[in-house]
């Protein structure tokens, strides 16, 4: 078998390499909930495997959701990923026909031409040396835009590049030597031998005019080799682990294993499959409007990686989930900074990527039993009427916008319905602002206390105004009745024809509440109800894409200025086609906006407002005869 | 050169742009004066009353008619400042209407807005019946009657400082400095309607900066017994009668207050008019951060701009009151007629 | 100890102002600098959420954070509900809630060196 020094780094480093990566998997899936382990195996026989390549090609290799964001961005990525793939699947193809026997080690395959420098002169070994370095070309051309967007990150269109730490510079490094040193190893033994295709053949005939091409490309075979070997070796303590991360992500998610929240496996496999790609740093306001540049995802995901102090970064985010829907790989990044929240600096431990061999399962977990002095103690059983059709909870940010409760009373009344306004006096708040600080647990004392008044009222359905309400009335309380934000409801309202409405002829912007939209997906019902009464039209941030007002609970750290930048760059932009009305369904969108300077003309309205604008304003008899017919079209 | 032969531009037909015109067009200037209303005099003719000796406003109004009554000054209502040319400190200006020709001088007197009480929506102006702002009430002591939306007499009033001033939730960080006498004023004048009504001021601080305003406050509590709280309003809602109820905190107390009244009263707050911050590019001055425009220097180049030739007077630089903006306009007069002289 | 000879202040009627501990009031000043703009209107107490049903005052907090007197602070400062509604009506944009967040943070991390 033929063999030469030089390919000792590169088989050191593969080696290494795949035994580190199988023992890290092997402790990552050691590390998961039972049930999680269970959902694993049994996704590994099913469909989510299935799935899983499916999706490895489509995201790990093609990079399709990055090619959507950033054609150019994506190119680079795949070229880089896909055209690798194809070099070393159709190298060992190739050493596998060419070569004088089958089932050569691997790293024959990637050093074919040293070990068979003539070969390719002519017939299909010509046409397949064409093909390889077609491949070689496609890589080299993404590597020159990832130089490029290193160096002058605006050309690609990216705003920002992540910066990166020592060790990722030399792993850089090394990536960048690989293709290249090929290139011009393989050009010098070509032009030795006369052999090779369009790139590799034409450079090697160039190159051994004026050079000693043998001499010449032994040297470059042992960078070739070494470049790959260190790659390799660097990969765990580098964001490149990202590679067999995402892979395992993939696989986890398709089997339905989720973060959860506490720091476990899961985000532990998220962290790593981060790529520091950057694509959330340009979709964050914060950074965008605010000038804030120092707290965006994968800041706060290489802090995780680096087992810095996260806490304030952690804190110091709108949640508006703008990233989380842009992450090319799909790490959940508001989960996880909400597991940071909660647990304020987590121990150090739990997050080293060696630590992992050593520390014993599930010892993160931390309930020391300690009996907590309740604060809230002086909560008091909420008076409730008994048994109305619906319950109001107005929400205590909507206390501060008295058009919405007003409009409700008048849409509730217009449809005819019971209700209670539980909130009229104040409310008691509904604990997701102190689930957003972290604090879960004095949450649930506002939880209880809200949901015992809830149940003893007897009614069938809650209708909240605010969608911060919403969320943990969905999430975290355990009602038995039903929860509609105040925009399903006067949907269902229309679409039952318990509410008559008058045709405005008004144009009107929508904007979708974090919480509301991203947060609980509620993306059609709000619209259904706009096109109803008046034109809706269309802004460039629509849905998933839709902006954050800026005055989101969930930053406890900003400065109210930065907010008054966010938010005025908001608006001027949803105003951009001066529609008549800018809505929205949260409260808190309707006061931050009142920060800003609207535009003449243009004014901002809770969809409950319109709505009740739009109310037809009949003589109760009518109605009542309306009915009547009703009844006896009905009954025959 | 025959100061008839300079001719001056002036923005703004209120009190400010009025006096410099009067004061200029004896000097002997050609005056344009715009203004966009149907007639002169600007917010002034709005007031019915004013503070500190609650003379009747037409008094004040009737000198300001007397000061524009002058050959030289042309008078255009109704219109509004289009197209600016500015070449070597002469500016070419053109209305909507007609060609204004060329002005050696321009002077900015376009004065504030009152901030629109509807961004602060939790006082609920727009949204409940009853509360109204301090300009609403002045139209209601015109008419004579101060009446809720049923047409009752109100047995209590609430008075509101500082909506629209200090306070960074609308941008707006400056005092608007006139309110609190304005408070005080009203709140006496509802006394002097409704004898047995109840006035309390809501405020965060006291500013009786002029002359004679501490003794209006004085005269409030002494003689009409105007109940002062200091705590700021941050909640309005109307209950099931229809009266407004209140929320503040008694902060000299240290417990919260609620309080049911008939009528609110909010002291809005001035801001730099749209009209005039739409001269903005057309001139290219600048505003400060309080979004008034910029004067050259706080204590001795208050009339001055940006750019040379260009004037401001009265509350486009900052909220003044009437005797503050007379005094600033004839400041800008003078400034006027030594720039004019040496060029 | 035997200090003001037997004329100490009695604690609770006068603030002992140069004995008090003005750390939990340098920690917080320090990670919210915003925490200095206050103006004692009482806007945030108004509509506080909390001061619907219990004795608490982020106006009266603030200032007794400022004048060192812990005790008291500790004693209501975990009665907020952090819902934000006194962010939103604060007119000189104190960021009240997190003022409240630090304030329990300080005590955690001064704990151990009791006040």
């Amino acid at each position: 078998m033929p063999f030469n020094p030089f390919v000792i780094p590169f088989n050191i480093g593969l080696y290494f390499i795949i035994l580190y990566v199988v023992a890290r998997g092997v402790v990552w899936f050691r590390d998961l909930p039972r049930t999680d382990k269970l959902r694993m195996q049994r996704g590994f026989f099913g469909r989510p495997f299935i799935l899983s390549i499916k999706e490895i090609f489509m995201e790990g290799l093609i990079h399709r959701k990055i090619f959507k964001v950033n054609p150019v961005l994506g190119y680079m990525h795949m070229s880089l990923a896909f055209g690798w793939f194809l070099l070393i699947l159709l190298g060992t193809i190739e050493a596998d026909i060419f070569g004088e026997k089958h089932l050569n080690p691997p790293y024959k395959a990637i050093f074919f031409r040293f070990f068979n420098p003539d070969h390719g002169t002519a017939g299909l070994a010509k046409h397949y040396g064409f093909l390889m370095d077609l491949i070689l070309a496609l890589i080299l051309s993404g590597l020159l835009i990832a130089i490029i967007k290193r160096f002058w990150s605006g050309i690609v269109g990216m705003k920002r590049t992540a910066n990166l730490k020592f060790l990722d510079k030399v792993a850089l490094t090394s990536l960048w030597l690989i293709f290249p040193s090929r290139l011009l190893a393989e050009s010098f033994t070509c032009g030795a031998y006369g052999s090779g295709s369009f790139l590799t053949g034409s450079l090697g005939t160039a190159l051994a005019g004026f050079l000693p091409a043998e001499i010449m490309a032994y040297p470059f075979w042992w960078l070739y080799s070494l470049s790959l070997g260190t790659f390799f070796i660097l990969l765990p303590r580098t964001r490149y682990m990202h590679i067999p991360s995402e892979m395992f992500l993939i696989f986890m998610r398709n089997s339905g294993v989720r973060i959860g929240d506490q720091y476990g496996s899961c985000a532990d496999v998220q962290i790593h499959a981060c790529s520091s790609c950057g694509i959330c740093l340009n979709v964050c306001q914060l950074s965008t409007s605010a000038d804030i540049t120092n707290i965006q995802a994968a800041y706060f995901v290489k802090g995780l990686k680096r087992e810095d102090d996260v806490f304030d970064i952690a804190l110091n985010c709108l949640m508006c989930g703008r990233c989380d829907e842009a992450c090319p790989v799909g790490i959940e990044l508001g989960p996880l900074r909400m597991i940071h929240r909660r647990a304020g600096d987590p121990p150090k431990d739990t997050m080293s990527i060696w630590s992992g061999y050593l520390r014993l399962r599930n010892q993160n977990i931390q309930d020391n039993g300690e009996s907590h002095i309740t604060a809230f103690q002086y909560l008091k059983p909420q008076p409730v009427k008994k048994g109305p059709e619906v319950l109001y909870f107005a929400g205590c940010m909507t206390h501060l916008t008295p058009g919405i409760p007003i409009a409700m009373r008048k849409i509730f009344e217009a449809a005819g319905i019971d209700f209670d306004f539980m909130d009229k006096d104040g409310s008691v708040c509904c604990g997701r602002p102190l689930t957003l600080a972290g604090k879960d647990r004095e949450a649930r004392e506002l939880i209880r206390n809200n949901s015992d008044a809830i149940w003893r009222s007897g009614a069938k359905t809650l209708v909240t105004s605010c969608p911060i309400c919403y969320k943990i009335f969905m999430e975290s309380y355990h009602l038995d009745v039903e929860v509609l934000h105040h925009s399903q409801y006067i949907n269902r309202l229309i679409e039952e024809e318990k509410l008559k409405l008058n045709f405005l002829n008004k144009s009107v912007i929508y904007h979708d509440p974090c919480e509301l939209g991203r947060g609980s997906g509620i993306y059609s019902e709000p619209r259904r109800v706009l096109i109803h009464i008046s034109r809706l039209g269309k802004s460039n941030h629509e849905k998933e894409d839709a902006l954050c007002c800026g005055g989101s609970l969930a930053n406890l750290k900003i400065d109210r200025r930065k907010i008054t930048d966010i938010v005025s760059d908001v608006v001027e932009e949803l105003t951009l086609s001066n529609p008549d009305y800018l809505a929205t369904a949260c409260p808190l969108c309707k006061k931050t906006f009142g920060k800003a300077d609207i535009k003449a003309g243009s004014e901002i309205k809770d969809i409950a407002e319109i709505v009740a604008m739009a109310i037809v304003s009949e003589p109760p008899e009518a109605i009542e005869l309306k009915k009547r017919t009703k009844l006896e079209k009905v009954s025959l | 050169m025959h100061n008839k032969e300079k001719h001056i531009v002036i923005i703004g037909g209120g009190t400010a742009g009025c006096v410099a015109a009067g004061r200029l067009a004896r000097e002997g200037y050609r005056i344009s004066l715009i203004e966009k209303d149907k007639k002169p005099g600007g917010k002034i003719n709005n007031w019915y009353q004013l503070f500190p000796d609650r003379r009747r406003s037409v008094e004040v109004t009737d000198y300001i008619n007397k000061e524009i009554d002058h050959p030289l000054i042309d008078l255009m209502t109704g219109t509004e400042l289009d197209k600016v040319k500015y070449k070597n400190g002469k500016f070419s200006i053109s209305t909507g209407k007609s060609d204004l020709g060329q002005a050696d001088a321009v002077l900015i007197a376009t004065g504030f807005d009152l901030f629109d009480a509807t961004r602060k929506e939790e006082y609920g102006y727009g949204i409940y019946d009853n509360v109204i702002t301090s300009l609403d009430l002045e139209n209601m002591f015109h008419s004579g009657d101060i009446l809720t939306t049923k047409e009752e007499i109100p047995k209590r009033v609430g008075i509101v400082h500082c909506v629209g001033s200090r306070d960074e939730k609308v941008g707006n960080f400056h005092c608007s400095k006139v309110c609190c006498v304005t408070a005080v004023k009203q709140a006496i004048e509802i006394k002097e309607h409704i004898p047995d009504s109840e006035v309390f001021c809501f405020y965060m601080d006291m500013r009786m900066f002029g002359p004679y305003y501490e003794e209006l406050y004085r005269e409030s509590q002494e003689k009409w017994v105007v109940n002062y709280i200091r705590g700021k309003v941050s909640e309005v809602s109307e209950n099931i009668e229809g009266r407004l109820v209140i929320k503040a905190e008694d902060t000299l107390l240290g417990k919260p207050i609620r309080m049911e009244v008939d009528m609110l009263v909010l002291m809005v707050g001035m801001q730099n008019a749209k009209a005039g911050l739409n001269l903005q590019d057309k001139f290219g001055i600048q505003t400060g951060v309080n979004g008034f425009f910029r004067i050259r220097d706080n204590h001795y180049g208050n009339n001055l701009s940006n750019v040379d030739g260009l004037f401001y007077a009265g509350t486009c630089t900052a909220p003044m009151n009437i005797t503050d903006t007379i005094s600033h306009a004839r400041a800008a007069a003078v400034e006027i007629t030594e720039y004019l002289s040496k060029n | 100890m035997a200090r003001n000879f037997g004329f100490a202040p009695i604690k609770g009627r006068v603030i002992d102002f140069d004995r008090n501990d003005k750390r939990v009031f340098e920690y917080v000043l320090e990670r919210e600098p915003s925490f200095a703009l206050c103006i004692g209107c009482g806007g945030c107490a108004a509509t506080c959420s909390a001061a619907n049903f219990t004795e608490f005052s982020l106006r009266k907090l603030n200032i007794l954070i400022r004048r060192g007197e812990n005790d008291e602070v500790r004693k209501i400062v975990d009665r907020c509900m952090l819902c934000g509604k006194c962010t939103l009506v604060c007119p000189r944009g104190v960021n009240t809630r997190n003022v409240v967040f630090l304030t329990r943070e300080a005590f955690e991390e001064f704990d151990n060196y009791a006040i």
